[in-house]
């Protein structure tokens, strides 16, 4: 099913069982902080990982969903599959745009300008009326499910999460196992070839783009409901480098390393949160010691050390 | 008084002059990515913790060993081009042969430790460090008070990036370095040391970086913020001017100075964007920026 | 690298676990627990951060004849609301936190406001200036205790009108803070007669250079500067209105002793500042500093150390009078019973009013001159004290909902 391998079946039914039990033995809350940021993740990790593009202002599109997700259930009382939907929506739509202006560009270029972009996004934010400035969007209603399933209690917010993540998950995976994935992956290896065999690559890489845009506005638009609070720090650069924390940490190019990365990540930043003053000194630590010496990440090493696909 | 689009004449002077001040800031790091990037292919994200510390290494020579501004000015640039070769050595080196992206990635981690660490051990409030005796004051120049600090800061930044043009292009130095960045193998067969020559110019980079921190302590407090503020807008600078380019990224870096300026005082909210507005626009125009080569 | 794996695996296992052991030693029956929740890294790290936790811990240790335990735990929000709220919220639902305390940047304030009031616990507000933790966004367990915009306002703005200062223009940081402040520093200049000829936002965080907006100001024909900004930004604002020679007074309308100490009495000389503590103030606030000191080497006390130092012990006050298990039960419990009892230590006396609004008075003070400084520290004069009562916003004109009706 879904092109998974042996393996990653076996890792699926895993992830599964873990998603399905971890909420009676863990604090559901950070549990979903989890599988938003996992889902975020997944969404960067379809570009870098198999696309071969640093987007290294991904959090614009994750920050926009939240806030365009947030506004839509405070202000105008939509149901949270609709402002979820919304926020999915928003992200896909700006990563559209930004995503146009960007792929001219290659490479570092490419990271950089969309590293300036996010920027500007952030600047918008800022300024927007409708974002609430530097307070956010403050006090955000979970409403009610379809109109009627209440989702204030914690588990039947958690029960909305674990679906929508899993949706995301399995999205992302059939997209790359897709051959449309496989013009992708082609592209990552050799661009002037792609181009010479007839692909307009560039039309691949912007629809990659936008559908990981979309995701991750989706990611960020649960996260706001979740919360009930969205903010400048989901649109800030530091979270873009968070998102590149998680997939190099976890594994570029792995199905499951984004998914593990968000877990360290989100485990150590809540551990850290007591420890105080040096979570960025970590957090940098952490980035040297993976480029330096650890390079495929946590579960790259883990599959290669295995001979298996992950 | 007369007017300027309704805006009084010695307020647009003024802007105009700050902005300019600001784009020697930005003319002096971009000018070192440059460097860097020309010899290295490395993004050099942590160029703006060396800023920082190019300021910091002012602040604790005349701290701790009383060093005046004047030696600091030439003792900074080399303590911290030192570390930088240290870091290259270390840790850039082992990446040449990877995708640049990873040396994108460890600048940046590398920028987020050496950031870390200065807060950690200085807090965030900043420290002051006050303007040389000599360049105190201002000076009337009929529109405006300008201090004299801050003409120092342009002239000497013009100075050091004429300096570096010139080394770079009309020296014989600058000439193997730029066989090297077009073709390291032969310019090896020609027995010069390139690894030693690319250390040297990411230490050069550095340094300037540094420089620039320093003419920056006096006016800006000596925090550990004061590089991360500057160094993604100093990435958009090099995106318009072009990444190869040297001059560009001189004319460029003074250039969005001058539009930033302007901009404050015709919708002083927009001033932090429209660096990447113009970003956009270029890139839309001309994809390999204003003074590069197109790929 | 074999090692650098295991450490990453290791540190992977410890922190997906953490949750869970944490929620283990959830609260014992007889034990108190604070938790101060502030900047530990960021901006205003020098303002709170980790010498607020100190003075906490120093009130819960000179606290005596308890008959319960307490426990101070603390935290960094790294001025992220999101975050902010995240941990108060774990601490509440998990941790068995009966007090969260200090947290400073408005707008974070103002989130784990909200998770109090959602909670019915309590919540001390030491280190934000926003006015509307007691207005909009007041609770019934919700107490905010050192000072506010509409104090900084009516001291530092009243005083500078007074003294003639009645044509404005503000250098204000785009966010809610600083709007906040603006608009209340306005309606007290225009009630006193006064004009504000203009003002720039500039954006926040990240702007360095403020001298074009210095210009704007000087060319603005306004006698007084206000600056309605905070840490570093004013630090820098005033350094560079030095450096272009602004000829305009200058009201800082935010600013720490702690912030002084960043510019140097040479630059900061001669400013107005609003404190509601001092550590050189009297006998009582000299001995609390001789015995702060040694807990927090590099800073003096503001008025944020001050007060969760008072506050802490007034809380702790609170808990003995009703009893460990009542305080446990009900954060708006809690908070009755410190409103209902005057506040008296070495740095604060006074009382809490029924919104949550801790009164007392407010002092305006001059920075020193180099010459005129006799010691380390030695940064004030003062020069007007507010009565509580006139310092904060008065009930009448509350928009807090239990207020109001």
């Amino acid at each position: 099913m879904f092109g998974f391998s042996r393996p990653q079946a076996t890792a699926f039914a895993v992830m599964l069982a873990a998603i399905i039990v971890a909420p009676f033995v863990l604090y559901p809350v950070f549990l979903m902080k989890v599988l938003c940021f996992a889902l975020f993740a997944c969404a960067f990790n379809l570009l870098i990982g198999y696309v071969g593009l640093l987007s290294f202002g991904h959090a614009a599109y994750f920050g926009m969903g939240g806030y365009a997700a947030g506004y839509a259930a405070k202000a105008w009382g939509w149901s949270p599959e609709l402002a979820i939907l919304f926020g999915t929506l928003a992200g896909g739509l700006l990563g559209t745009v930004f995503g146009w202006i960007a792929i001219r560009r290659q490479g570092i270029y490419f990271a950089m300008i969309t590293l300036a972009l996010g920027q500007m996004a952030y600047f918008f934010c800022l300024q927007a009326p409708f974002t609430g400035g530097e307070d956010g969007i403050q006090q955000i209603p979970r409403g009610n499910l379809f109109g009627v399933f209440s989702m204030q209690s914690d588990m039947a917010m958690y029960a909305l999460v674990a679906v929508i993540f899993l949706f995301g998950f399995l999205l992302v995976h059939r997209i790359v196992h897709s051959p449309f994935g496989q013009i992708l992956k082609a592209i990552r290896e050799n661009e002037p070839r792609a181009t010479s065999l007839g692909y307009r690559t560039d039309s691949y890489k912007l629809v990659a783009f936008i559908i990981s845009c979309a995701l991750a506005g989706l990611a960020g638009g649960t996260k706001s409901l979740v919360f009930g609070i969205a903010t400048l720090t989901d649109v800030h650069n530091a979270m873009s480098g968070e998102v590149v924390l998680m997939t190099l940490l976890g594994g570029l190019g792995t199905i499951f390393g984004p998914v593990m990365g968000a877990l360290i990540s989100t485990s150590m930043e809540n551990y850290l949160a007591q420890a105080g003053a040096w979570v960025t000194v970590i957090q940098g630590v952490i980035f040297v010691t993976c480029v330096i010496a650890f390079r495929k990440g946590v579960l790259g090493v883990l599959a290669e050390k295995l001979k298996i696909t992950l | 008084m007369f007017m300027i689009l309704g805006y009084p004449a010695p307020l647009m002077f003024g802007q105009l002059l700050l902005g300019l001040i600001n784009g020697a800031f930005y003319a002096l790091l971009s000018l070192g990515l440059a460097v860097i990037f020309g010899m290295l292919n490395i993004v050099n994200f942590a160029h703006g913790a060396f800023f920082m510390l190019g300021a910091f290494v002012a602040w604790g020579l005349l701290e701790f060993l009383g060093v005046n501004y004047w030696f600091a000015l030439l003792l900074a640039p080399v303590i911290v081009g030192i570390f930088g070769i240290l870091l290259e050595k270390t840790l850039i080196s082992r990446l040449y042969k990877l995708d640049h992206l990873y040396g994108l990635l460890l600048t940046f981690g590398m920028a987020l430790i050496i950031e870390g660490l200065a807060r950690n051990q200085f807090g965030s409030s900043g420290m002051p460090y006050r303007i040389p005796a000599i360049l105190q004051g201002a000076t009337n120049v009929g529109f405006m008070f300008l201090p004299n600090y801050r003409a120092w800061v342009v002239v000497a930044s013009a100075i050091m990036c004429l300096v570096t043009w010139l080394i770079i292009e009309k020296t014989s130095i600058g000439a193997t370095l730029r066989a090297a960045t077009e073709n390291a193998p032969l310019v090896q067969a020609f027995g010069i040391n390139v690894p030693r020559m690319i250390t040297l110019t990411y230490a050069g980079g550095v340094a300037l970086a540094a420089f620039a921190g320093v003419l920056a302590a006096p006016i800006y407090s000596v925090n550990p913020n004061m590089g991360a503020n500057f160094i993604i807008t100093v990435f958009a600078v090099v995106v318009i001017g072009g990444m190869g380019s040297i001059l560009g990224s001189i004319v460029t870096g003074f250039g969005l100075g001058i539009v930033e300026g302007l901009t404050k005082v015709f919708y002083p909210q927009g001033s932090a964007t429209v660096i990447f507005v113009v970003m956009v626009i270029v890139l839309l125009v001309r994809p390999a920026g204003l003074f590069g080569k197109a790929a | 690298m074999t090692l650098s794996r295991r450490t990453l695996l290791g540190t992977a296992a410890a922190g997906a676990t953490l949750p869970l052991v944490r929620s283990a030693r959830a609260q014992a029956a007889n034990t108190i627990k604070i938790g101060v929740l502030n900047d530990q890294s960021g901006p205003y790290r020098d303002t709170g951060g980790t010498s607020s936790v100190a003075a906490v811990q120093m009130a819960v240790d000179e606290f005596a004849s308890k008959g319960f335990k307490v426990e101070v735990i603390s935290a960094d929000h790294q001025n992220k609301p999101d975050l902010g709220a995240q941990i108060a919220r774990q601490w509440y639902d998990r941790d068995g936190v009966d007090v969260v305390m200090d947290v400073p940047t408005s707008s974070v304030g103002l989130a784990v406001a909200g998770v109090a009031k959602e909670k019915n616990k309590l919540h001390i507000n030491i280190g934000a200036a926003t006015v509307e933790l007691t207005n909009k966004a007041c609770a019934p367990s919700l107490i905010h205790y050192t000072y506010d915009t509409y104090m900084l306002a009516k001291s530092t703005g009243g005083a500078t009108v007074k003294a003639g200062g009645d044509t404005w223009f503000f250098i204000t940081a785009d966010y809610a803070f600083g709007k906040q402040l603006q608009a209340d520093t306005t309606t007290m200049v225009l009630a006193s007669g006064g004009k504000v000829n203009g003002s720039v936002a500039y954006p926040f965080p990240g702007t360095t250079d403020y001298s074009s907006f210095l210009l704007q100001a000087q060319a603005s024909g306004a006698k007084i500067l206000g600056l309605a900004n905070a840490g570093g930004d004013t630090v820098n604002s005033v350094k560079q209105a030095k450096e272009f020679g602004i000829t305009m007074k200058i009201a800082t309308m935010l600013m720490f002793i702690t912030d002084v100490h960043a510019l140097g009495l040479d630059v900061a000389g001669g400013l107005s500042l609003t404190e509601s503590f001092y550590w050189d103030m009297n006998d009582k606030t000299r001995a609390f500093t001789k015995r702060f000191l040694p807990r927090s080497p590099t800073n003096y006390p503001n008025m944020i150390h001050a007060g969760n130092y008072s506050s802490a012990l007034h809380f702790l006050k609170a808990v003995t009078d009703m009893g460990v298990p009542a305080a446990k039960a009900s954060g708006t419990a809690i908070a009755d019973r410190m409103k209902a009892m005057p506040v008296s230590d070495e740095c604060y006396q006074g009382s809490i009013r029924k919104d949550g609004r801790g009164m007392f008075p407010a002092y305006l003070f001059e920075v020193k001159k180099p010459a005129e400084s006799k010691g380390k520290w030695d940064y004030y004069k003062l020069v007007q004290t507010t009565p509580a009562e006139e310092a904060y916003k008065p009930l009448s004109a509350s928009e807090c909902y239990f207020i109001k009706s």
